[in-house]
């Protein structure tokens, strides 16, 4: 096990110095949809204790790397990926990797909140009850409650958990559409612009929550928000064209880009 | 002159008013002076639809009016007390002078009707020929009286939209007065029939046996009207056995269509599976009839089960395979319309194919896949052809599906085939039965299409 944890490559990702083992990692990732190539040569260590962010113009792959990480371009009848993404040193791409487990370690919150037509209780159980994590009703409870908790909704919602999940405003959606991808206890979290469809102070809301989350689930989230990124992760990936400009610590992304792209795009020259 | 040479002579009328009416549209729409309100093509379409429009309606009424005024002016050159004095004979005296009059026929049953047909014919020009005048002096006095409305000023544009739109309210009015007919024709039926029969014992009496005595001393049964057997054949068939049939394996392939079949194999199986729907359903007939009918008597045999051949079951096995494109299409319409949004969240759960289908799917679309069901429980149970073929006659009060039992449709099929007089309570049971069927599908369509609705709401 531990022997894989070491990058299988050298020209790997230029990971800033003294890190400790990646949670995650990406080697060479290319996807193509049918004929189009949407990512090129990607390769990316991603660590526990740190929030990942992913930032660039519309339409740079962003989103659609981050899809790779939990395999929801299975979905996606045309697509194909290369390359090789691991994830605690174990392949996800290999085929003895069970896509079921990988997605319940790798959660996912998407860009529009998605609560289930259910009431907000059964949508936090959803993924304990698919998993079979709790033994009886009390613990479900408690399951339920700590992942309301965690998401910072528990106090929003404790007496109307019979509500319909559908019925919250969108902040409270997103946030238990994180309940939800919490109450699995994945590893990582992906997140795809989770704020986009929110306002500002729903918005603040989330962020706040994902300083609460950092350091018990690795995060990763895609954000065309620069000013985001800068507020919420302690790394920052610049994609451009499908493939990684330059990939390192926020502060330094931000107060001194090596890459002219990089400056161009934070300074909003374009995208 | 024909009614179609008139209609002609009137649209011309119109075509001059919209050419003459977009010359002087066009002589103050000279620029320099004040722009007009409306563009030349309104101001025509205006004078057109006011030299057509009115004049066609004047037509329609009047040829629907002068009918029964031909028929009075007929009847008024004869003493009324040469006439046969039942309304009835009476009006066959008229239709045969009518043929007469046409030609239809040469010699007449009732000699009366030679006698009438000059009237008829005398009648019927002097109405015609009055009728189209009317008909053109109004096309002549709107066209004319919209022609010197006409002005810069004038608000065309808007008039034509209004005129417009009310020729598509009154398209969309006969639809719902010609249902309202239908309603209120059956009702009248109805109500004859139940001031013979009482409805209390129609609707809940156990014995079906609609044979009546014609003449006095014919023997015979007296008649029974209890039309239970019949609502709950009815039932049997079209709403348990075909729905036992077309629930599962229409959600099953509507799931399958949807979530795991190919494109490729998606675009061949879904059109095929509409062509069921085309099916003429007198085919269907046959083949429960012929096919599978015989094959359950068979096995019933086989087994020992006692069994007829026009069993329940035929017809509902038949029945079911007929509504599965129903329920298929409308099941992969609600599941098609789950957001990918849903599917997603749930498969990021690590929730497998089945168990997003099953828990996430499933229940969001199953308002809609109820309205599907619900629609087509109302087409099964007004389904004729199949279960007169298949189902049979006697009106058993049997939950055995080998059974033969009898339903609605297959009775008022029997209740209105061969000479029939409408006096007789045997005959308006079948409008009875009619009016019951009418308002159960009725309901049913109000509430499934109210069903859907709310659940398109919850995502639109």
């Amino acid at each position: 096990m531990t022997d894989l944890m070491t990058p299988p490559e050298a020209e790997a990702a230029p990971a800033p110095a003294a890190a400790p083992a990646p949670k995650m990692t990406a080697r060479g990732v290319n996807v193509f949809y049918g004929n189009k190539q949407a990512i090129d040569n990607v390769s990316i260590d991603v660590f526990r204790e740190d929030v990942t962010a992913f930032i660039g113009p519309s339409g740079c792959g962003k989103s659609t790397f981050l899809r790779t990480l939990n395999r929801m371009n299975d979905t996606v009848a045309t697509a194909r990926v290369e390359g090789d993404i691991r994830l605690d040193g174990e392949d996800i791409y290999d085929r003895s990797m069970d896509v079921v487990q990988l997605r319940a370690r790798v959660g996912m919150v998407f860009q529009k909140p998605n609560p289930f037509p259910k009431s907000i209780f059964e949508n936090v159980a959803y993924g304990p009850r698919i998993h079979g994590l709790a033994e009886n009703k009390a613990e479900m409870d408690t399951i339920v409650e700590r992942s309301l908790k965690r998401a910072g909704l528990w106090d929003e919602v404790k007496d109307r958990l019979t509500d319909s999940g559908t019925a919250l405003s969108g902040g409270q959606q997103q946030r238990l559409c994180i309940a939800r991808a919490i109450a699995v206890d994945p590893e990582v979290i992906l997140m795809d612009e989770p704020c986009s469809a929110l306002d500002p102070i729903a918005t603040a809301k989330i962020e706040e929550l994902i300083h609460e989350l950092r350091g018990r689930y690795a995060i990763v989230i895609v954000t065309h928000n620069m000013q985001q990124a800068a507020r919420v992760s302690q790394r920052t990936a610049f994609f451009h064209l499908g493939s990684i400009v330059e990939y390192g610590d926020t502060s330094g992304i931000f107060t001194n880009p090596r890459e002219t792209r990089t400056k161009d795009y934070i300074t909003g020259r374009y995208g | 002159m024909s009614g179609f040479t008139i209609i002609l002579l009137i649209l011309g009328l119109g075509l001059i008013a919209w050419l003459s009416a977009r010359a002087k549209a066009m002589a103050f729409a000279t620029p320099g002076i004040a722009r007009p309100h409306s563009r030349p093509n309104y101001h025509a379409w205006y004078v057109a639809l006011a030299a057509i429009v009115p004049a066609l309606l004047f037509l329609t009424v009047w040829s629907i009016v002068s009918t029964s005024l031909i028929d009075q002016s007929m009847l008024a050159g004869i003493d009324p007390a040469n006439l046969p004095a039942d309304p009835a004979a009476r009006g066959n005296l008229l239709a045969e002078a009518r043929a007469l009059a046409n030609g239809e026929i040469a010699n007449p049953f009732n000699a009366q009707a030679r006698d009438l047909a000059p009237a008829y014919e005398s009648a019927r020009g002097f109405y015609a020929w009055t009728g189209f005048g009317i008909a053109l002096l109004i096309a002549f006095a709107a066209g004319g009286w919209a022609y010197t409305r006409l002005s810069p000023s004038f608000r065309a544009r808007t008039r034509v939209e209004r005129i417009v739109m009310g020729l598509l309210l009154a398209a969309s009015l006969v639809a719902i007065l010609t249902t309202l007919g239908i309603v209120a024709s059956v009702l009248f039926e109805s109500i004859r029939f139940f001031s013979m029969v009482s409805p209390v014992e129609f609707l809940t009496g156990l014995n079906w046996s609609p044979q009546i005595a014609i003449r006095a001393d014919q023997a015979g049964s007296s008649g029974a009207f209890g039309a239970v057997p019949l609502f709950w054949g009815t039932i049997f068939i079209g709403a348990i056995i075909a729905m036992i049939v077309a629930i599962p394996l229409g959600l099953m392939s509507a799931i399958y269509l949807t979530q795991y079949a190919r494109p490729g194999f998606r675009k061949w199986v879904k059109p095929i599976l509409e062509i069921l729907a085309g099916v003429p359903t007198v085919v269907y007939g046959y083949f429960a009839a012929l096919t599978v009918a015989p094959a359950i008597r068979d096995f019933a045999m086989m087994t020992g089960i006692p069994s007829s051949t026009e069993s329940a079951l035929a017809a509902g096995l038949v029945m079911g395979i007929m509504i599965i494109p129903f329920v298929s299409s409308m099941a992969d319409d609600s599941l098609s319309a789950v957001p990918q949004a849903m599917r997603d969240g749930s498969l990021a759960m690590g929730a497998t194919r089945s168990e997003t289908i099953k828990k996430v799917l499933v229940p969001a679309a199953l308002p809609g896949v109820i309205g599907g069901v619900m629609l087509a429980v109302s087409r099964a149970i007004g389904e004729t052809m199949i279960v007169v073929m298949a189902a049979g006659l006697a009106a058993n009060l049997t939950a055995n599906p080998f059974e033969s039992v009898t339903t609605v449709t297959t009775q008022i099929v029997q209740l209105l085939t061969g000479d029939q007089e409408f006096d007789s309570p045997k005959t308006l049971a079948a409008f009875a039965l009619g009016l019951v069927l009418f308002l159960v599908t009725l309901a049913l369509n109000i509430i499934a299409l109210r069903v859907v609705k709310k659940y398109r709401e919850a995502y639109d």
